[in-house]
This record gives structure tokens, C-alpha cells and sequence, in this order.
């Protein structure tokens, strides 16, 4: 049987062989029948041309190895590629799994070093800024090992969309006009700049973070070869770093402790620590600074009430009400609730009202800005801030309203329905009762309004606990 | 660049080098938003080496290494004389912006003395990252160094924009904590670790952002008299508790201006690869630190021979091991096998029996592995009993590199 020879394009011509694979398995031509030759121009001769051929299903992997492996620059590696299809096609579908086997390991090799060369490409390319450019543009010259260009450029797009750029290459040029790629003749060294202002500064950032106690230029070099550094502006300082780096340690070592110049800053050290915000005004202003963890709300809406109150409540998360207002506890169910605090002696404005969360998170259904519950992480985002605002109001009871407020005071979630009642949240004594927006969603007359009894019934205990007498813990009569 | 920034860059880039953590990985893959800058890969990336081997991969600075605290085997503590300078945050956005245009970096690492109080620092570290990600759409990679001392909504703030967030703790133990870092207190560092820990978890549920690429922490090796065997023991709990991506391990190293109370001399930098090489075991191989440990002699490691080796010759009785039949937790005990190379055994031999020349292609370790192994075409029978085996495999010092 003759030979049969076939014709690819010089570069990583993946469609040629694509074809090429699809027709001589169609023609049942196996691997030592078969030579492949890489050729610039089209072939003079007509008589290797492929024909076309219906698609041929080859193992994944190896299809994802030919990707990487048409980009070598070893005349064979078409030959290794058709020898592996072939081998997959006749009865070693499995073939990749022996990574023992030394064709599959010569091609996991190949296939490693394109790998390489394209992570150091995307590594080591150093762009420069065009002179004389209104826009800022870029260009870069590198010098790959193999044909990589295609398979690295998608990189430096998603990485670099907005700017323009330009690599050249000896094999080919890449050029991004920050809306399509193309790709153009190759180029010389000399057709990019020769400098940019940053390099001097990257280059002394370079010699800054070497060191000298630690000089290692073997392990420097097996991650970055030499043949890179020609294009890479800090590789100029390493002669001079290796040269001088043990007399610098000896220097080092040589130096006795000095003295502290300085005194002590003794006043600056006292101060240091002394960082906490002091009233709610200053805690309230860094929650403001911080914005919404969820966007959308319009402002922070701080807890309201007397420093020292007897009782603090803490509710969920400001609704859409309280979200325009600025102010906690003014929409349906703070209404409600200021209705029931009444009808249970405790009045409104000699309790602090809080919130856990501090933002309105919503969904947005047409007009309507519908509250979506915080999830537990966003809760906990908040949770420090509401520590900080228990401490500096210092109730004698604190009332967390609804399973939101309890995992905000005690970091724990706990379902109410087990925990109702008397608790305590660290060094406070505290009370468990439903959310009043809880006795608003309820379905019918009922049910409302005997779970509005109990919650009455809770406000009538919570504020009987806020005026037992802090000694000795002990209540007025007839509250137990 | 102007000559005065290049100055502070110098400056800043040098106090924060004793940083051991490099690293831009872990973060989830990102792309530029029309308009904005940046992208994130997997596994990072270094663009450069410098000559002591060590990965280029972040603008690693200070924001200042004007320092309040006095920790002794810092250069930047208060009673250094070293030279002082401090950075705007715009000059710090805008370094971070014109390097990563051109390439040479894959976001930045952020870290400061103390200056003013904890709170302070922290604001203005917040700020650089705030107006990277707001005012300038850059999608690339942040690490922000935790002040553990700042107020715990810093904290909850710093991973809304970070990928990473860190908190060295430098000493492996409470008393030497305490000894050589006066300000410092092992308490807050551990409460600070916990509740970063805690919403890197609940974010990753939640599926929001949360310091994605988790925490990493650091420890200094040599500045005191821990042995290897606890400081393993620190590591295996700080995994273990604050799920850390990494442990680094910085050789305690000469600084320039170094404080009467540290020892004059550093450790072997082969120590520091030692415990890197141990840890790689401690998380992937399937030892515990006490076997680690039993390698080498009153708690310190063997620095001729990595830990594995060093433990397999202390256990010669359960070698050698036959490639085509043991257990992958027993080939991943065997010197000179890595846990890809057993991944690979592991699969090829269903298909087929493997000789040594088999094992060649897939380790390159084989050298060390040969006398614990058994193929189809090799038995090292009485080899492994050799007393001069140990001898037989230390490495030359040229062939060493570090498998970190
Ligand atoms: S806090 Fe300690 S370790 Fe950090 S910069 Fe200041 S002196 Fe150095």
C-alpha cells in the first residue's frame, strides 16, 4: 500500500486536521499508511486532497487533547495525534486512562507544555502604553514557544475588554479594538514601544520584594526560564540582586540592635485602643457610611428611644414605611404594635425600638416594593452594629420580636414557637415574643384575635419583668 | 510615575515582603463588565519570580509602615529606625490600576501598620479596595490583611471586597504571642478568625460574597523555640476549626535593624520546606501530625529527607507496597509518590499491569519510591532493610525544590 500523504497548514491548524482525521478514518487508513506534512502555501499537487467525510465521535478527552496539541510546535505532533485516534477507534476507547502507556504519556507531555506556554504568555506578556495616543492603547511584543495565539487570546480579552490592545509576535499579531479580536501578519520587535513610565516603578516594586536572605535563582528560573526574560522589563535588575545579595544579609547580620530613635509615643498609645463609638449618634453615622449590605434601601433606619430605657424591642428589618420615613415601627405592624403596647401600660416613647436589620431589602413587583425576609448571613452582617447599640443603650430587658431578631441577639437560630418567653441574650435579660407583622398575616378574625390576646398577654409580662426590682430580680406582685 | 511615588513604592513593597502569601487563587472566575477592568482564573497567576524563588502575583504593599505596635520581629514595629512612609489610597488605586493594565500583576494585596487606632486602618484600607471596585470596575484580585483588633463590622465589611481575607498569627503560641508581640492578644485573633470563618460559610451557602477565596493565615518559623511538632499542631487545628486555605510558613529571617530579643541567626530555610512539605501531608495524604512527627527526633523534622520519606524509614515494616494491588491511602504513603501519580496508578492499572519503567512516566520521585515498591518487574527485597538507605536517598542540595 503506498503512502498517503497530507497537507496541513503551518500553526495550530486544528480544521485541517479535524478534516483530514474525519476522511482517513473513513478511509480506513491506519497511522503507518499515513504521513502528514505542514506546508504555508496550498499544495501544488492535487492528488493528497482530503475529500469530505461524515463526523467521527472520538473519546472526549482525546478531542480535548488534540485542542492543546495541534498548538505544539513539533513537526510529529500530527502523526502522535492520528496515531492516538486510531488507537481509540480500534478497540482502545479507554486508551487516555493508562497514562502509563508512552504514546499517551508523550502526548500528555506536549499537550502539558502548551499548557505551559500559554499560562506564561498569559503571565508574562508586558503590555506598554503607545505614545502619542489620545486613547490609551497598548501593545506588547512576545515571543511564545508554540502556536498559541488563538488559544491564548480569549484570556487577555475577558481580562482587558475595555482597553485596546495589541501582542505581536514572531508567528502573528493580536490585536482588541474593545469590541473584536483579530488576528494579523507577524510583527518584529521593533514595531512596539521601547518604554513606558510604569516600568521604572514596577522594576523598583521588583527589587523591593526580593529577599536577599533568601536567594534561590535555580527555583526562580524553573518557573521562569530565560528565554522569556529579553521581554520582561524587571528581569534587568536580577544580575545585580543575585550579585550583591549576601553581602547585604551580612550587613544585616553584622548590625547591632539600634536604639528607638523615638520615644515611645505614649499618648498615641493610649489612644489607640480607644476606638469604640461612644454614643449612638457616632454608631449610627458609621452604619450610615457603610450603605446597604442589599442595595436598594433609601436610607438607614436607626433605633429610636431613650438611652437607659427600660426595655428595648428589636424587630426584623425596617418595611417599605419605615424605609421613606427614616424612622423604625411606623408602617401596619408598627402601628400595631404601638396599638398592643398601649393596651399593655407600656409606653411607646419610654422604649427603645430597634430593628435588627438596619436597610429595607424588597422585592419589586410593579409599584409595589414587597419586603423579602434577610437571609441569616446578612442578619449576622448586622449583628455586630446591634450589639454595639444594646451596649450603649442598656435596657434592663430586651425584647426580640420574631425569629429574625432572636438569631440577631443570640447568634443562634431558634424557632419561636419552642422559645417563647422569658430568655436570655448574653448579659441581658431578654423575651421572646411573635413578630406584630405575624398577627397581621394571619388568615382570619379567629385566629387574630387570639393571637393578639397572647401577645398582649406577653407585653403585659414583658413589662412587668422591666420593672422588677434589678436586685433581687423580684417581680411586682401578680406578674408570675 | 512620579519619582516621589516610586520612592514610597520602594519602601512599602520592602516592609511588606515578609508576607509568605502570594497567592491569587481560589477566587471565583470573573470576566471585565464592559467598561470595567480585570479578571479572575482559578488557580492565579504569578507574572514573575524574583531571585529568591518566590511568586510575583499581587502588588504586595503597605498602605503605611508607620506602626503603633511594637512587635519585635517585625521591621515596620514603632521602635525600628527604619524609613517611614505612608500612601494615599488614590496613589495605592492607581498603582493597582496602571500595573494591572499592563499586565504585570493580578490585583492587589493590601496591609498596614497600625496607625492611629485599629479602626482607622482598617477604614482606609477599606476605602482603596471601595474605590477599586466602585469608581473603577475592577473585577481583578483583592486580598485585604484583617486587623484583628478593628471593630468586628470592619471585618464584616472587608469580605463584601475582598477575595481573600488573612490574619497572621506569627507565633505558633499563646506565650510567645505574648513575649514578642506585646499588642497582640491570641484571643481576638482566634474571635476574629472564627467570625470570618462563620460568613465565609454562610455567604457560600447563600451564594453571596463573602471573602470567596476564604482566609489563609501565616506563621513565623524560628523567631522562638517551638518545634516543628507543634507548630503542625497549630496548623492542623487552625484547618480544622477556621477552615484555612493555607497556612504559610515564613523562615524567620534577618531584618534590617533587627530588636535585641530575637536570635541573631535565622533557621535553615530547609525547615520552612520541611513544614511546607508536612503540611502537604497533613491535608492531603492522610497523616496525622504524630506521624509526622515520629519521622524525626524530639519534635523537629528530618531536614535531609522530606517527612514522608522520613517516616516510611522509620515504618520500613509495612513496605514495600506492590503498585498494582495496594490501596490508594497506602500508595499515597509511599516516598516519591505524589497524590496525581497514585490518582494515575490507580486508574492505569485496571487497564493494565504496571513495570517500573510505567511508574517512571508517572512520578518523578521515582528514585526515592523504588526501594519501598513492588511492580510487576521489580522486588527491592533486602534493600529496603539497608542501614545505609537513609544515606542512599538524602538529596543533593542542587536537586531540591520546594513542592509548594
Ligand atoms: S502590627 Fe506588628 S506585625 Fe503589624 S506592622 Fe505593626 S509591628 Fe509589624
Amino acid at each position: 500500500m503506498t503512502l498517503h500523504r497530507i497537507t496541513l497548514k503551518c500553526g495550530a491548524d486544528l480544521q485541517g486536521f479535524r478534516r483530514a482525521v474525519r476522511w482517513l478514518i473513513a478511509e480506513e487508513l491506519a497511522p503507518q499508511h499515513v504521513v502528514f506534512a505542514i506546508d504555508d502555501a496550498p499544495s501544488l499537487f492535487g492528488n493528497e486532497q482530503t475529500g469530505d467525510a461524515p463526523a467521527v465521535t472520538i473519546p472526549k478527552g482525546v478531542a480535548q487533547l488534540i485542542e492543546h496539541v495541534v498548538c505544539h510546535c513539533d513537526p510529529e505532533r500530527y502523526a502522535l495525534l492520528y496515531g492516538l485516534v486510531w488507537r481509540a477507534l480500534n478497540g482502545e476507547r479507554d486508551l487516555l486512562e493508562v497514562a502509563s502507556d508512552p504514546l499517551v504519556h508523550r502526548i500528555d507531555m506536549m499537550a502539558r507544555s502548551v499548557r505551559r506556554d500559554l499560562h506564561k504568555m498569559h503571565a508574562f506578556v508586558r503590555f506598554r502604553r503607545m505614545k502619542g495616543e489620545e486613547v490609551e492603547r497598548f501593545a506588547a511584543w512576545f515571543e511564545p514557544e508554540h502556536f498559541i495565539l488563538a488559544a491564548a487570546a480569549p484570556f487577555f480579552v475577558d481580562r482587558f475588554r475595555s482597553l485596546d490592545w495589541t501582542i505581536l509576535t514572531p508567528l502573528g499579531s493580536i490585536h482588541w479594538n474593545r469590541e473584536a479580536l483579530s488576528f494579523g501578519l507577524p510583527a518584529r520587535r521593533e514595531d512596539a514601544p521601547d518604554e513606558d513610565s510604569f516600568e521604572e516603578g514596577w522594576r523598583g516594586y521588583y527589587e523591593s520584594v526580593f529577599n536577599p536572605a533568601r536567594v534561590n535563582p535555580t527555583a526562580m528560573r524553573a518557573e521562569m526560564p530565560k528565554k522569556y526574560w529579553r521581554n520582561m522589563p524587571e528581569t534587568a535588575a536580577i544580575p545585580g540582586l543575585i550579585q550583591t545579595a549576601s553581602q547585604r544579609v551580612e550587613r544585616m547580620i553584622e548590625q547591632e540592635a539600634s536604639m528607638p530613635a523615638k520615644r515611645t509615643p505614649e499618648r498615641a498609645l493610649e489612644a489607640m485602643f480607644d476606638q469604640d463609638p461612644k454614643s449612638l449618634e457616632e454608631l449610627n453615622a458609621i452604619i450610615a457610611k457603610a450603605g446597604p449590605l442589599v442595595p436598594g434601601a433609601t436610607q438607614a433606619v436607626f433605633g429610636e428611644g431613650p438611652l437607659h430605657a427600660d426595655i428595648m424591642f428589636v424587630g426584623e428589618q425596617p418595611g417599605d414605611q419605615e424605609d421613606l420615613q427614616g424612622r423604625p415601627f411606623v408602617g401596619p405592624a408598627g402601628k400595631l404594635l404601638t396599638k398592643a403596647m398601649g393596651e399593655a401600660g407600656i409606653v411607646r416613647e419610654q422604649a427603645y425600638l430597634t430593628n435588627a436589620v438596619k436597610h429595607f431589602k424588597f422585592d419589586q413587583r410593579g409599584h409595589r416594593r414587597i419586603h423579602a425576609k434577610p437571609t441569616a448571613g446578612e442578619v449576622k452582617h448586622y449583628r455586630p452594629w446591634l450589639m454595639k447599640e444594646l451596649e450603649l443603650v442598656k435596657p434592663k430587658l430586651v425584647v426580640a420580636l420574631g425569629a429574625t431578631a432572636v438569631l440577631a441577639l443570640s447568634g443562634k437560630a431558634t424557632p419561636i414557637t419552642r422559645s417563647r418567653g422569658r430568655a436570655r441574650f448574653g448579659d441581658y435579660e431578654g423575651y421572646i415574643t411573635v413578630h406584630p407583622s405575624y398577627l397581621l398575616r394571619l388568615p382570619d378574625e379567629a385566629t387574630k384575635r387570639e393571637a393578639y390576646e397572647a401577645f398582649l398577654t406577653d407585653l403585659r409580662r414583658i413589662r412587668d419583668l422591666a420593672q422588677a426590682d434589678p436586685e433581687t430580680g423580684e417581680l411586682p406582685l401578680a406578674a408570675e | 510615575m512620579d519619582e516621589k511615588l516610586s520612592r514610597k513604592l520602594r519602601i512599602l513593597a520592602d516592609a511588606a515582603k515578609y508576607d509568605a502569601s502570594c497567592s491569587s487563587s481560589g477566587a471565583p472566575k470573573r470576566k471585565a463588565d464592559v467598561g470595567g477592568l480585570g479578571s479572575t482564573v482559578g488557580s492565579g497567576i504569578c507574572h514573575a519570580y524574583t531571585p529568591d524563588g518566590r511568586c510575583v502575583s499581587l502588588l504586595k504593599i503597605l498602605l503605611t509602615n508607620y506602626c503603633l505596635f511594637d512587635c519585635a520581629y517585625c521591621v515596620n514595629r514603632r521602635s525600628s529606625n527604619v524609613k517611614r512612609a505612608k500612601f494615599s489610597v488614590d496613589e495605592v488605586v492607581t498603582l493597582t490600576v496602571e500595573f494591572y493594565k499592563r499586565n504585570y500583576i493580578e490585583g492587589l494585596f493590601l496591609s498596614s501598620g497600625i496607625i492611629r487606632s485599629p479602626d482607622y486602618t482598617m477604614e482606609q484600607m477599606l476605602l482603596v479596595a471601595k474605590k477599586l471596585r466602585r469608581d473603577h470596575g475592577f473585577r481583578g484580585y483583592i486580598h485585604l490583611k484583617t486587623i484583628p483588633e478593628a471593630s468586628p463590622w470592619l471585618i464584616e465589611e472587608a469580605g463584601l471586597w475582598a477575595d481573600r481575607l488573612s490574619i497572621n498569627l506569627e507565633l505558633p503560641t499563646e506565650t510567645s504571642l505574648e513575649r514578642l508581640a506585646p499588642e497582640k492578644d491570641g484571643a481576638s485573633i482566634e474571635s476574629a478568625m472564627a467570625q470570618m470563618f462563620e460568613r465565609i460559610e454562610e455567604a457560600r451557602e447563600e451564594r453571596r460574597h463573602f471573602s470567596p477565596a476564604g482566609q489563609t493565615t501565616q506563621m513565623i518559623v524560628g523567631a522562638d523555640e517551638t518545634t516543628d511538632q507543634d507548630v503542625l499542631r497549630t496548623s492542623a487545628k487552625l484547618y480544622g476549626h477556621y477552615d484555612m486555605k493555607r497556612v504559610y510558613y515564613s523562615a524567620f529571617s534577618p531584618i534590617p535593624d533587627s530588636s535585641a530579643i530575637l536570635p541573631l541567626k535565622s533557621p535553615p530555610l530547609m525547615r520552612e520546606s520541611r513544614l511546607y512539605q508536612a503540611d502537604w501531608l497533613l491535608r492531603y495524604y492522610g497523616f496525622n501530625v504524630d506521624e509526622i512527627a515520629s519521622g524525626g527526633e524530639q519534635g523537629m523534622l528530618d531536614l535531609d529527607v522530606d517527612p514522608k520519606l522520613a517516616w516510611a524509614l522509620k515504618n520500613r515494616h509495612l513496605f514495600p507496597v506492590d503498585v498494582n494491588r495496594a490501596e490508594r491511602e497506602m500508595l499515597l504513603r509511599v516516598p516519591g509518590l505524589g497524590a496525581r501519580a497514585v490518582d494515575k496508578i490507580v486508574v492505569a492499572r485496571k487497564h493494565t499491569t504496571l513495570r517500573l519503567e510505567d511508574v517512571a512516566r508517572l512520578t518523578s520521585g521515582l528514585k526515592r519510591a523504588r526501594p519501598f515498591l513492588i511492580t510487576a518487574d521489580h522486588h527491592p527485597k533486602a534493600k529496603l532493610d539497608r542501614l545505609d538507605l537513609r544515606e542512599r536517598l538524602i538529596e543533593k542540595p542542587e536537586q531540591l525544590s520546594m513542592f509548594v
